[in-house]
């Protein structure tokens, strides 16, 4: 019972990762209809310059302390939003009107174009990440269950980051706007909204969110490398497509359940299966409903 | 399905950029027309990039020293690396490469033994000699009888890890976490668990990962419930840094033992205090104070900065010094001619230890046990001698016919050459064919029979 409840632990702090990362897919899916393939090295790129601004360009992480790991996020998430930016403005703004393949096309040249420029500047070695003040070492423990605060900063943050992202989106003219390009763009721009602005926002959002993911990552698994995005992004991509891409809550639901699954999986059953079961359940799931758990059609997009 | 695609693309921008690399390192362009040349193939990038960088280095060392002494029958060496990035297609799009379009006289490489396996069938099929200098899986001298390495096999680190927890640590019982993507790792855990019990251990507990994963909470966790006083990672380092780090988060705080895939500087640098106090099987130790070992490390750091070589780059040397010294053997630089002689490798004053050649290809040597301490500085903790070794003396008469047949016969048997191995000794062909079975040879079986 107690092992039970430490892998629902230890799924739940993955599946929170996974979940933010799956909120780009999703916005970026809702908004333009396009898969961002880059998003999972937007991601890694994150994390890296996590570790570039902890242990390269400041000595943050010999003696980390909070002031210094919320200025590393900062500086992280300011680079993969202008990341973002350029990858919409310069690779799939040009090709808005074309056909959708040229866009996944694109993305996917961003992919490599991230994760083996990331390994000619950065190199393939794996580095330690450890920007945070604590380390996955240091826990409580609740009824026999060691959470660590790194856990508990995970979940936090991205439940604190999906309850932003949900005013954002709801409650805010930009947010309106969103939605509003999601529903229908021509005549979205018809009635004054700017769709360029709009879906460079989108972008900016999205990467922004997969940078922080990208530093808790990193500093749950204390691993930073070029290659790092792959498995991660699939992942967060199945949990976007699994909980209704195009939804945020979906989104968020697609991420826990994967997590969960891997974690309850590779300890009932085997790690090998880990990956074939949670890639079954999204095939299972979306057997009996193609639209995700929690997609309606093109009702609740964005 | 789209990812299916990207992979794909993948492996084509992997060769593109494979062109690239070979260019740059084959820079030896003045030396081309008559120099010999050898193939060099090693991960330079991906997660086990320090492993082919540390081997290139051995490797260059040893070829630069033949060089200066005057070569091998009057000509230079030239050495092509090719970058496989660890993924085994690419080793073996790599040795294909340098076997019909280098056309080299033998091949180095890989370290991996999953990647060795890829190339081997090549090398083979070829009859270019290939030397691994670290693929420790029995497998990989089975592909044929062109394939030879500098390093003990699996059944031996499996063997001397079992036999320094009984004997040193006075283990009763141990866990298992191994790679299942990763022949190495699967091949020492084995023979760990076969021979651990043997020797009055107790296995609690087995599981698994597949290399390149991240988190290993659940199987941790599961470990930690069967509580063992010692839990056996024949991993690599990156994901052994990370296994470390995580068992002390689920409160797992037995030691730790591994294999030589944890050697590497970046073991320490991923897994940081968590390390401290595990123990892990190795071909040589820079502290080890014989001098051969402190001259070789001397000329390294003159050579490369001040860097240490790593027991990678030292296996690199001696398999790289072992080739170019059966090529000086050899009667010709024909492929037949320096298997032959490579064969006939006896007592060759390496730096990990003498090498001698047994009737498969594989090298004899002892092993070493190393802690990893305070800071990640690693102590000589023992060393294990192949205790089958003297009673595997039988393994040497084979080798002399081999050698008369081969002389007399290169070329025109081909198809026939693994048969002189067997042939001299029927009796010894079953008990080769059982111990491949059960993944015991190296005399360490015999070791253990004999005992009892």
């Amino acid at each position: 019972m107690i092992d039970l409840l430490q892998h629902l632990v230890h799924g739940v702090s993955l599946g929170a990762i996974y979940a933010l990362i799956a909120l780009g897919y999703t916005m970026v899916y809702g908004v333009l209809q396009l898969i961002n393939f880059a998003h999972g090295d937007v991601f890694m790129l994150g994390a890296m310059m996590g570790w570039y601004a902890s242990s390269r360009w400041t000595q943050e992480a010999a003696h980390p302390t909070w002031f210094g790991a919320i200025a590393v996020t900062l500086v992280s998430m300011a680079i993969c939003g202008t990341t973002g930016f350029l990858i919409e403005r310069f690779g799939y703004r040009p090709l808005r009107g074309s056909p959708k393949l040229n866009s996944l096309i694109t993305a996917i040249g961003f992919s490599f174009l991230l994760e083996y420029g990331g390994q000619f500047v950065f190199g393939p070695n794996p580095r330690a990440f450890g920007a945070l003040p604590v380390s996955p070492s240091d826990q409580f423990r609740v009824l026999g269950v060691s959470i660590s605060y790194i856990d508990l900063i995970c979940v936090g943050v991205s439940v604190g980051l999906m309850i932003v992202l949900n005013r954002i989106i709801f409650h805010s003219r930009i947010g309106t706007a969103m939605r509003a390009v999601s529903w229908n763009p021509p005549v979205a721009a018809l009635m004054g909204v700017n769709i360029d602005k709009v879906i460079s926002f989108t972008f900016v959002l999205g990467s922004v969110l997969a940078a922080v993911a990208g530093i808790l990552f990193a500093s749950a698994y204390r691993k930073v490398e070029p290659l790092m995005g792959l498995m991660p992004g699939l992942k967060a991509f199945v949990s976007a497509v699994l909980g209704g891409i195009g939804n945020v809550q979906g989104a968020m639901l697609g991420g826990l359940i994967l997590g969960l699954a891997e974690q309850l999986v590779s300890s009932y059953v085997s790690s090998q299966w880990k990956d074939a079961i949670a890639f079954a359940i999204l095939i299972l799931i979306l057997l009996v409903k193609p639209s995700g758990l929690l997609g309606k059609g093109t009702a609740e997009k964005v | 399905m789209r990812r299916m695609s990207a992979n794909f693309l993948v492996c084509v921008l992997a060769v593109a950029i494979g062109c690239k690399k070979e260019q740059q390192g084959g820079g030896n362009v003045g030396a081309a027309d008559t120099a010999i040349k050898i193939g060099e193939v090693g991960s330079m990038t991906g997660t086990e990039a320090t492993f082919g960088t540390s081997s290139h280095n051995g490797i260059q060392l040893a070829t630069d020293e033949v060089n200066a002494a005057g070569g091998i029958k009057g000509k230079q060496i030239q050495v092509i690396a090719l970058d496989d990035q660890g993924k085994p297609e690419e080793a073996a799009t790599a040795a294909t490469r340098l076997i019909s379009s280098e056309r080299v006289a033998a091949l180095l490489g890989e370290v991996a033994s999953t990647r060795s396996l890829f190339m081997a069938p090549k090398a083979q099929a070829a009859k270019t000699p290939m030397v691994s200098p670290s693929s420790t899986n029995e497998k990989v001298t089975q592909v044929g009888d062109y394939i030879f390495r500098a390093c003990f096999i699996d059944p031996f680190q499996g063997y001397v890890m079992a036999k320094f927890a009984t004997d040193t640590l006075k283990l009763k019982t141990a866990a298992i976490l191994r790679d299942v993507r990763n022949d190495y790792s699967v091949g020492l855990a084995k023979v760990f668990n076969e021979n651990f019990t043997k020797l009055g251990g107790k296995i609690v507990d087995s599981q698994s990962y597949s290399s390149g994963d991240v988190d290993f909470k659940a199987q941790l966790t599961n470990i930690k419930a069967a509580k063992p006083q010692a839990l056996y990672v024949p991993g690599y380092y990156t994901d052994v840094g990370l296994i470390a780090r995580q068992a002390r988060e689920v409160g797992l705080t037995v030691p730790m033992l591994g294999g030589d895939g944890w050697d590497s500087e970046k073991l320490y640098e991923i897994g940081g205090a968590a390390l401290e106090g595990s123990y892990f099987s190795n071909h040589y130790s820079v502290d080890d104070p014989s001098p051969r070992i402190q001259e070789f490390v001397a000329r390294f750091k003159k050579a490369y900065g001040g860097q240490v070589p790593d027991s990678l780059a030292a296996q690199a040397y001696d398999a790289a010094g072992m080739l170019y010294d059966a090529m000086k053997r050899a009667k010709d630089l024909t492929g037949p001619s320096i298997r032959e002689a490579l064969a006939q490798t006896k007592d060759y004053k390496g730096v990990t230890g003498d090498i001698t050649m047994d009737e498969h290809r594989n090298a004899t040597k002892p092993a070493v046990v190393l802690k990893v301490g305070k800071g990640g500085k690693y102590e000589f903790s023992g060393r294990i001698q192949p205790e089958g070794v003297k009673e595997a003396g039988p393994g040497e008469p084979p080798r002399e016919p081999k050698k008369t047949e081969g002389n007399t016969a290169p070329n025109p048997a081909p198809g026939t050459t693994p048969t002189p191995t067997q042939a001299p000794a029927p009796g010894a062909t079953n008990s080769a064919q059982a111990a491949a079975n059960t993944g015991q040879r190296q005399g360490v079986p015999a070791g253990e029979h004999s005992k009892k």
